[in-house]
């Protein structure tokens, strides 16, 4: 058992949430409430990632975190080292490819919240930052909790994206999908078996959770 | 200044309202209520009751348009003053109610206190739940509660705030009847002891009179007239409200003459003269539209033959009978060219000594001080 894989993998899904979550509730409100030009657009890009193969995806962020791109170079001006291959590149990966696993069930929780209820918050007196955080998201919160959980088990399961921009370097970009694979390359099969033992049970968790707290979603909303 | 709105150059205590706008929804309306009163608007689904009542919350901007609320100006498309609706003093009940699912009563309530320190919140909410007769109800979730409980949370939140305007958008129309009936009752109630204008949204015209002191009527975002119900049905403005209060016995006319000295107007009906109380606004030769209250409608005390030659009479075949209660409506084809029906009720014990069946003759007597002319508005 590679621990340090496995605590590899704990702290980048723990860390893909601390972005990712608040940027999938706002871009997924945003989808869910609001007629912009363009919507579609952000709606397919957003959707992207699920029919996309991960070496392509991971081969465009190689691209984008390159010396090359300006994105590399800056990066690169600020830190003192490139993006691709760190801890921070997978990062920043990770919450791009699980963009559509968190804001999918964020965009229909919201979309689930009835318009009259935020009216009625504002003709309440309570101002729109007040209405989010007391109708809003009490209410949709069983979709947040669900995008959390998927995003979480999705990037710990994650293999093609993270070799392409991670590579394999223990402690910085080994993730345990990715020492399950070396493991089995080197024909130990003990260590690959209870590695995925840990990633099926985590998986089995998660979606058990996930149909739970879809399940609170349509209680809540027919409760209105 | 309170929520920084510029004060109103003429500064009326109640509410003002001028709003226009060409579509999508159309609307042409001028309002105001004064503190105490309780306006009613009424009109068909799809006049423009709702949108006009959202305006004033500030939930949609008509085109152009002013909202003034005693000294504050909550729209004015000319200065570009438009409030979002947390900033304007108002207390809405929705029509679904629109309670807040993950609350209890008291939640409910509370959440519109946001101008109150945290400690005195649920303390009000309490008092408040008590006024709407929901004490002991205080921890339970809409969904534990019957219809008409719902519709009182709605108001106890709508009045949690202090609102300057109570605006209720068809606060009866998700309940039972006899639910709805003493929902009423309790707003009558309720009324008497708020000093605020009250909008009341309403497609039910007897809902309107009951509560409202004055009603507006609605066609098409337009307000056609506004008066007290007794007057509205007395002498609506035009034809078009009148069929919109369902009144009958609308017809079209020809002013003939006045004759002051004898108090009357001739109207030209065909080739009758009606003879109607004296109403000199009415140019002679002025085509109108004129009305016989239903209750103006009297059967001819008299044979057929000598009817004719009294004021008004009118001889007709009964084409309808219909039993309501203690009463009769009958309704009348009008047997002469100008053709056209009467309808009026007549006690039922009346209709059965004048042996009333369809298709008898049967003659009429309007009566004069019961015929309202109605100016003929162009239709664009």
């Amino acid at each position: 058992m590679d621990w340090t894989a496995l605590r590899l993998s704990a702290l980048l899904g723990l860390c893909t949430l601390a972005i990712l979550l608040p940027v999938a509730v706002w871009l997924g409100r945003s989808l869910a409430l609001r007629r912009f030009p363009g919507r579609a657009v952000v709606e397919a890009a957003v959707a992207l990632p699920l029919v996309l193969p991960p070496t392509v995806i991971g081969f465009y962020l190689l691209v984008a975190f390159g010396g090359r791109s300006p994105l590399g170079q800056g990066w690169q001006a600020v830190f003192g080292h490139g993006l691709a291959f760190s801890f921070e590149g997978l990062l920043l990966a990770s919450v791009l490819v699980n963009l559509p696993f968190a804001v999918q069930p964020v965009q229909n929780a919201f979309a689930a919240v009835p318009k009259e209820l935020r009216e009625a918050g504002a003709v309440s007196g309570m101002s729109p930052w007040s209405v989010l955080l007391r109708v809003e998201l009490p209410l949709a919160w069983p979709g947040i909790a669900t995008a959390a959980v998927l995003s979480f088990a999705h990037t710990l399961g994650e293999f093609g994206v993270v070799l392409m921009v991670g590579g394999s370097i223990p402690g910085e970009t080994r993730t345990v999908a990715i020492a399950i694979y070396d493991r089995v390359q080197a024909f130990d099969e003990g260590a690959a078996a209870a590695m995925s033992a840990v990633l099926l049970g985590v998986s089995m968790v998660a979606l058990g959770l996930t149909s739970i707290l879809s399940r609170r979603v349509g209680r809540r909303t027919v409760d209105a | 200044m309170p929520d920084g709105s510029a004060v109103a150059t003429t500064a009326k205590p109640g509410l003002t309202v001028r709003l226009r706008a060409a579509g999508p929804i159309p609307l042409d309306l001028d309002l105001a209520c004064a503190p105490g009163e309780v306006l009613a608007l009424v009109g068909p689904s799809g006049a423009g009751k709702s949108t006009a009542l959202r305006c004033l919350a500030g939930l949609h901007r008509p085109e152009t348009g002013r909202v003034i609320c005693n000294d504050a100006v909550w729209l004015d498309t000319g200065t570009g003053v438009d409030l979002p609706p947390h900033r304007r003093a108002v207390g809405m009940v929705f029509q679904d109610y629109a309670l807040f699912p993950h609350m209890t009563a008291l939640g409910n309530v509370a959440a519109a206190m946001g101008h109150l320190p945290r400690g005195r919140r649920h303390d009000r909410a309490r008092e408040l739940l008590t006024l709407v007769r929901l004490s002991g109800l205080e921890e339970r979730r809409p969904a534990e509660m019957s219809g008409g409980q719902q519709q009182r949370v709605a108001v106890a939140r709508a009045l949690a705030r202090d609102p300057a305007v109570l605006l209720l958008d068809e606060p009866f129309s998700a309940v039972d009847r006899a639910t709805r009936r003493q929902l009423q009752e309790e707003l009558a109630a309720l009324r008497r002891v708020l000093s605020i204008p009250v909008l009341l949204v309403t497609h039910d015209l007897e809902e309107a009179a009951a509560l409202g002191d004055r009603i507006c009527v609605l066609h098409h975002g337009r307000g056609l007239q506004t008066a007290p119900a007794a007057e509205l049905l007395a002498r609506p403005v035009s034809a078009e409200v009148a069929r919109l209060l369902d009144l009958r016995n609308i017809f079209r006319g020809k002013v003939e003459r006045h004759d002051p000295t004898s108090g009357v107007t001739l109207l030209r009906w065909g080739e009758r003269t009606v003879r109607a109380e004296h109403a000199p606004a009415f140019a002679p030769g002025e085509t109108v539209d004129w009305l016989v209250a239903g209750a103006a409608v009297i059967p001819h005390p008299q044979d057929l033959s000598t009817a004719c030659k009294g004021e008004n009479s009118v001889v007709g075949q009964v084409s309808a009978l219909v039993g309501l209660g203690g009463a009769m409506r009958v309704t009348l084809k009008i047997t002469s060219p100008e053709g056209g029906t009467l309808s009026f009720d007549m006690p039922l014990h009346a209709a059965r000594t004048a042996g009333l069946v369809v298709d008898k003759k049967f003659a009429v007597a309007l009566l004069r001080d019961g015929i309202h002319l109605m100016r003929q508005i162009p239709t664009s």
